[in-house]
This record gives C-alpha cells, sequence and structure tokens, in this order.
C-alpha cells in the first residue's frame, strides 16, 4: 500500500545574491525537477545521489517544510498542501523526519525524557504524568536504549553519536508517524555504529508498518538495506529499480559511474583513471539529459531532449536514451 | 628504507575530568614513497598521531613520552619532536606538508588559490622571483587538475572537489617528502573521490613522495595503501599490507570492520557489525580495550594488556594470536 507520494515534484529556489538576469531578475536555481516517487507501507525505499543532487529538498517537499514550484504530494491517496498551523502539526503527526546530524539535532540543554515527552504532549498522546513516562520508556526501548532508567535522565553531551541518533529516532517514533524520511541518517556515524542503526530503522519498517525512506550517497548501503533504490542526478530522477537488480544490472551510465567508483577492496582490476568532471550548476543546468556533458556514452540526441522513461520490466525503469530503443544510434548495426 | 620512525609516542589531553590518553605508546614506520593507511574510528586517536608528527598539538594535548626521527634523503637523521623555531618552519613544508580535510576551512577565503600557493613560495622560497612563482603556482594547479584561469579564483567560487585539488597542490608545492594527508576526501561525492585518489597516486609517482593516509573508510583504504595500520583507542592494534589484511585479518576488530561494510559485488553476505561503542579514553577498559566488544575474548583479555608481535605480513596486538601479553 502506498502511504506518502510525491507527483511531478518540482522545485525552484530564487538566489537571494547574486548576478541578475534580463528584466532585473535573478534565474532560479532549479533543484528538482519532475520527480516521482512513492513509500509502501513496511518498505524501505532509498534515494541515493551526489551532494547537491536535490535529495535533501525532496526529503523537504515530501514532510512539507516547503511548497512545491508544481506537483503534488499525496498521503494515502489524498493531495495535501499543510505547510502552516494546525493543517501542518496534523501532517507531521504522520510523517517525520530524521536528520544527519545528531549533535545539531538535540537540545543540548534538554535531557532525553524532555526531548521525548515534547512531542507526547503536544501531539496529544500522553494522558498523564505517569502515562508520559511510560511512554517515554516504551520508546527508549524500541530503539534499544537500555537500561531505560539510565537514558531517561542523560543530557545529549553524555551520549555517544549513535545513541544520539536512536534518541532522534526515538522522537520521531513518538507521534506514531505512518512514514519516516532518513535524510543520511548514519553517514556522520562511525562504520562499527552504523549497521546498529540501519538495522533499527528496517526493524521499525519491518515490524511496525513504517514507510520509511532512506536518502543516503552511499549506494552500497542501500543495496542491503533498501527493498528498491531510486538515483537522482542534479535534480532529476535517472533510474530506479528493485535494489539488487539496480545495483547488479544498472543500465543509466551514470549509475554505472556511481557503482565503479564506490570504493570496493574486492575490486580485481583497479578502475580506469581519469577525470569524470563534476555535477553541473544547477541556475543553468545542460540543456536534454543532464548528464550528457559527462556521459561516455552520449548520443547527438542526448544534448536536445530530456530522456523519457524507459521501462525495463519488473518495476526497473531509467531515464536514458541509450537504454530506449526507439532512438537510432550511430553504429547500430555494428553493434 | 624508512623516511620516518615514529617510536613509543603518547599524547595525553589534560582535560578537568581526567587525563585522556589519545594516543598511547604507537610505533610506525613509513618507508620512502609508500602509501601507508591509518585507519581507525572517531576517537580512535589517528588525527592526534598525524597532529603530533606535523608537531601542530597545542595544549591541553602534550606529547609524554616517545620519539619521531625523520631521515633525510642523504641520510640525516633529524629528531622532529626536539625542532624549534626555523627549524620546525624549515621542517614543515618543506619536508612534511599536510592536506586537511575541509579544503574550505584550510584555504583562506579572502585569498585567490594561485595567491595561496605565492605565499608559500615567498615564505619558503625567498630567492624565487615573481615570475617563477607565478610559473610555479600555474604548474602546480594544473598538476592537479585546475586550468591555468582558475588561480584568480577564490576557493568559495571552486567546487569542493577543486577545493581539495588546490590544497593538495598547495602542499605539493615545496616538493615534501612526507604528505599526511587527513581524511582528504571525507567531505566528497564517490565520484569525485575517485578523481583524486587516482591523482594523488599519479602524482607520488611522479614525485615520490610518502603519503600517511587517514580516513575512517578501511575498504577506501584498501585501495589506495600499500600498508595499513588500525588503530583503536589510541593503539595500533594490527598493522600490514592491504593485501594481506584484506585476505586473512587477524585482529578481531580489523574482522569486525570489514564485516560492517555492504559491498556492491558479489552475494549479500550477512553483515555482523561490532556491538558496543568505542570506549572511553579517560577510563579505557583493563587488558585489551577491545574485550569489551570482542566475540572472541577470554577471560585474560581483561587482565593483560597485547603487544605487538608479527603475524601475518605485518603485526598484531591480540592475544588469540601469540597466547603473551603483559600484564
Amino acid at each position: 500500500m502506498i502511504i506518502l507520494e510525491g507527483r511531478n515534484l518540482t522545485k525552484h529556489f530564487t538566489a537571494a545574491r547574486g548576478p541578475r538576469g534580463r528584466f532585473g531578475r535573478r534565474p532560479p536555481v532549479r533543484a528538482v525537477e519532475d520527480v516521482s516517487i512513492a513509500l509502501r507501507a513496511g518498505t524501505v525505499s532509498a534515494l541515493v545521489g551526489e551532494s547537491g543532487c536535490g535529495k535533501s529538498t525532496v526529503a523537504r517537499l515530501l514532510a512539507q517544510v516547503y511548497p512545491a514550484t508544481s506537483g503534488e504530494v499525496l498521503l494515502r491517496g489524498e493531495p495535501v498542501r499543510a505547510h502552516r498551523g494546525g493543517a501542518f502539526r496534523d501532517y507531521r503527526r504522520q510523517v517525520q523526519l530524521i536528520f544527519q546530524d545528531p549533535f545539531a539535532s538535540l537540545n543540548p540543554f534538554h535531557r532525553v525524557r524532555y526531548h521525548l515527552a515534547r512531542p507526547l504532549r503536544l501531539h496529544g498522546h500522553a494522558r498523564s504524568a505517569e502515562h508520559e513516562r511510560e511512554l517515554v520508556a516504551e520508546l527508549l526501548e524500541r530503539v534499544s536504549l537500555t537500561p531505560v532508567e539510565q537514558f531517561m535522565d542523560k543530557l545529549p553531551h553524555e551520549l555517544s553519536g549513535g545513541q544520539r541518533q536512536r534518541v532522534a529516532i526515538a522522537r520521531a517514533l513518538a507521534v506514531r508517524p505512518v512514514a519516516l524520511i532518513a535524510d543520511e541518517p548514519v553517514s556522520m556515524l562511525d562504520v562499527s555504529i552504523r549497521l546498529g542503526v540501519l538495522r533499527l530503522l528496517e526493524g521499525l519498517a519491518r515490524d511496525s508498518g513504517l514507510a520509511l525512506l532512506y536518502i543516503t550517497h552511499d549506494i552500497a548501503s542501500a543495496r542491503y538495506f533498501a527493498e528498491d533504490i531510486t538515483v537522482m542526478y542534479a535534480g532529476r530522477l535517472i533510474e530506479s529499480g528493485p535494489s539488487e537488480e539496480l545495483t547488479q544490472a544498472a543500465r543509466h551510465p551514470y549509475t554505472r559511474l556511481l557503482l565503479e567508483s564506490a570504493p570496493d577492496p574486492d575490486r580485481v582490476t583497479p578502475p580506469g583513471a581519469g577525470r569524470h568532471g563534476e555535477p553541473p550548476s544547477l541556475i543553468h543546468p545542460p540543456g536534454g539529459c543532464r548528464f550528457h556533458p559527462r556521459c561516455p556514452v552520449a548520443l547527438p540526441v542526448c544534448s536536445g531532449q530530456a530522456p523519457v522513461r524507459t521501462e525495463l520490466g519488473g518495476g526497473h525503469w531509467t531515464h536514458c536514451w541509450d537504454a530506449d530503443a526507439t532512438v537510432a544510434r550511430p553504429g547500430q548495426e555494428a553493434r | 628504507m624508512n623516511v620516518l620512525e615514529i617510536r613509543d609516542l603518547s599524547v595525553d589531553y589534560l582535560s578537568g575530568s581526567g587525563t585522556v590518553h589519545a594516543v598511547s605508546g604507537v610505533s610506525l614506520d613509513l618507508r620512502r614513497g609508500e602509501i601507508l593507511g591509518l585507519a581507525g574510528e572517531s576517537g580512535s586517536g589517528k588525527s592526534t598521531l598525524a597532529n603530533a608528527v606535523s608537531r601542530l598539538l597545542r595544549p591541553p594535548a602534550a606529547i609524554t613520552s616517545g620519539s619521531v626521527v625523520y631521515h633525510r634523503q642523504d641520510g640525516t637523521a633529524v629528531d622532529v619532536l626536539a625542532l624549534g623555531g626555523n627549524e620546525l618552519r624549515a621542517f614543515r613544508w618543506k619536508e612534511l606538508a599536510v592536506v586537511f580535510q575541509s579544503a574550505m576551512n584550510a584555504l583562506n577565503p579572502v585569498s585567490a588559490v594561485g595567491a595561496q600557493i605565492d605565499d608559500v613560495l615567498r615564505a619558503h622560497a625567498p630567492r624565487m622571483s615573481r615570475a617563477e612563482r607565478a610559473e610555479r603556482s600555474v604548474e602546480l594547479l594544473q598538476r592537479v587538475g585546475i586550468s591555468a584561469d582558475r588561480r584568480r579564483s577564490y576557493p568559495h567560487e571552486l567546487s569542493g572537489g577543486m577545493r581539495q585539488r588546490a590544497a593538495i597542490a598547495i602542499a605539493l608545492a615545496l616538493n615534501p617528502e612526507i604528505i599526511i594527508m587527513d581524511e582528504p576526501t571525507t567531505a566528497l561525492d564517490v565520484v569525485v573521490q575517485r578523481d583524486i585518489l587516482g591523482e594523488i597516486r599519479a602524482l607520488r609517482e611522479e614525485y615520490g613522495f610518502a603519503v600517511v593516509f587517514i580516513t575512517h573508510d578501511l575498504s577506501l583504504l584498501m585501495e589506495i595503501s600499500d600498508r595499513i595500520a588500525i588503530m583503536y583507542a589510541g593503539r595500533v592494534v594490527e598493522s600490514g599490507t592491504a593485501k594481506g589484511l584484506h585476505r586473512a585479518p587477524r585482529h578481531p576488530y580489523t574482522m569486525g570492520l570489514l564485516r560492517s561494510f555492504p559491498r556492491l559485488r558479489g552475494p549479500r553476505e550477512e553483515l555482523l557489525g561490532i556491538p558496543g561503542t568505542p570506549p572511553d579514553l579517560r577510563s579505557p577498559p583493563p587488558g585489551c580495550a577491545f574485550h569489551p566488544r570482542c566475540g572472541l575474548a577470554v577471560d585474560e583479555c581483561a587482565v593483560s594488556l597485547p603487544v605487538l608481535t608479527p603475524g601475518g605480513d605485518g603485526e598484531v596486538a591480540c592475544l588469540l594470536n601469540d597466547g603473551t601479553g603483559v600484564s
């Protein structure tokens, strides 16, 4: 069942500074262009991309932090527009966010108990002080911060990075959401700690039926913890599919570049040296496919026209002219 | 031949709530022209060790014991910890340069990158003429893949990858024998990271400097390094060639780290990870610091401190590997 869905989401930001274009206007930053993504109950979906590709903007659009320039967000099939007031609070009760930096997302002056009790009180889940204490203890247990009594009265600086991130997760769970958006939840944590936090998130999705969006730049971890992976590049979706198929049989040249670049001690031959360039500016993105200036297999059509979605079967699709059989390729006969 | 020898080095941070033994009794050799990887979690002392070697530590950090000896190409030995004033200034950058993690913070935001290379040359090679310095700046930038016309660019006008390349160019300015790279690619994307790693290897081939490469990403280290030393709670627990560590890790911590990485290829092996959290260095556990998290620990591990003994193609500090220890 699809819980949370974004349809054709587009977000353009207006630069506050910088040179003005014609008519005295500053050109917009085209952060997200025509992104559609669906989160299903009890499933972890991953959104993978480099920094600056717009993956966090997608998260914020889904969480209704700011309105989309165009496109819509649907919660259980109903279009929502809840950016302030009671509607926003109501929405926040169902869709929660977890951020990258647990050192910044917890108030250093407040104890763990306060961080967890506040959402319980604000969203009306706690009936009495006694009930509130019970619920806080229950939350701590769900994120494996036991013994509960020991953690309840700690301040954030007394906890390690992994424990803090667990508190942030417990806080998100306090309002009993149906969807959870985790924006790089483990990239600030040590390697030996990451696994535990990811397992916790995976277990929450499986056991509580949460729809979970796992946003990351680490495609290898997405392979292990998500059922499907969607890859983003320069504000656009470029490929999506079941995680095993996407990582083992990627079709888009950018996904392949991403997979090749990931460190891998098992690699037999060192990857080819050479420079692969850098992602484009989102103020003046390249026309057509945004990856074509860096693409090793770019066709003439790539610079002129944005590729349409090509279905590859089994839920695997890509936006690439090279995968589209209807496009004439030079030298095709020779293949 | 060793270009740098660290012997029994200990560094403490003196804090109000007790002394933190950030580095205790570390001995390491850096061979000429090799890439030595230094891996460990945050708080394992790897950056403190690098800062001690480059003499960048400031109070409350203090070197409590040990020695660091640098061997010049002509065979003379230099006691790095005893250098003072002008000698230290001459040693830094001409013999040993550092590339820091965040190039945005390491570069001067109000000075163009070309001018920052010029600064280094003016300070360390006062006999070079202005034209020679300009020529060298352009040459260095081009060598790391930045076109000559970007030398007038300010750091904020460059992308993260370009900034890190500029920081590497500055480190190369005086042809040092040793470059310490402290998480040089951590803030970068994988594709850019891959390009920069390729660049570092190519530059090493060309100039023959030795690299101490610090990162928490062991899989990255295994690809780029010749030898690797793994640190845990301020001590080196295992060292060896990158291939050897990958094929046959001997310390349970190394094994745990290797089993914590999701793999992109091959079958989806189950990830085991490492339970628990790194120890508080104000009061490290007795015996082997890793024993509370170790799945193979025996009673003896809580009592005896294992010493580094030869094993595999390197050294390992684990009671299971030698059966002896010091009480």
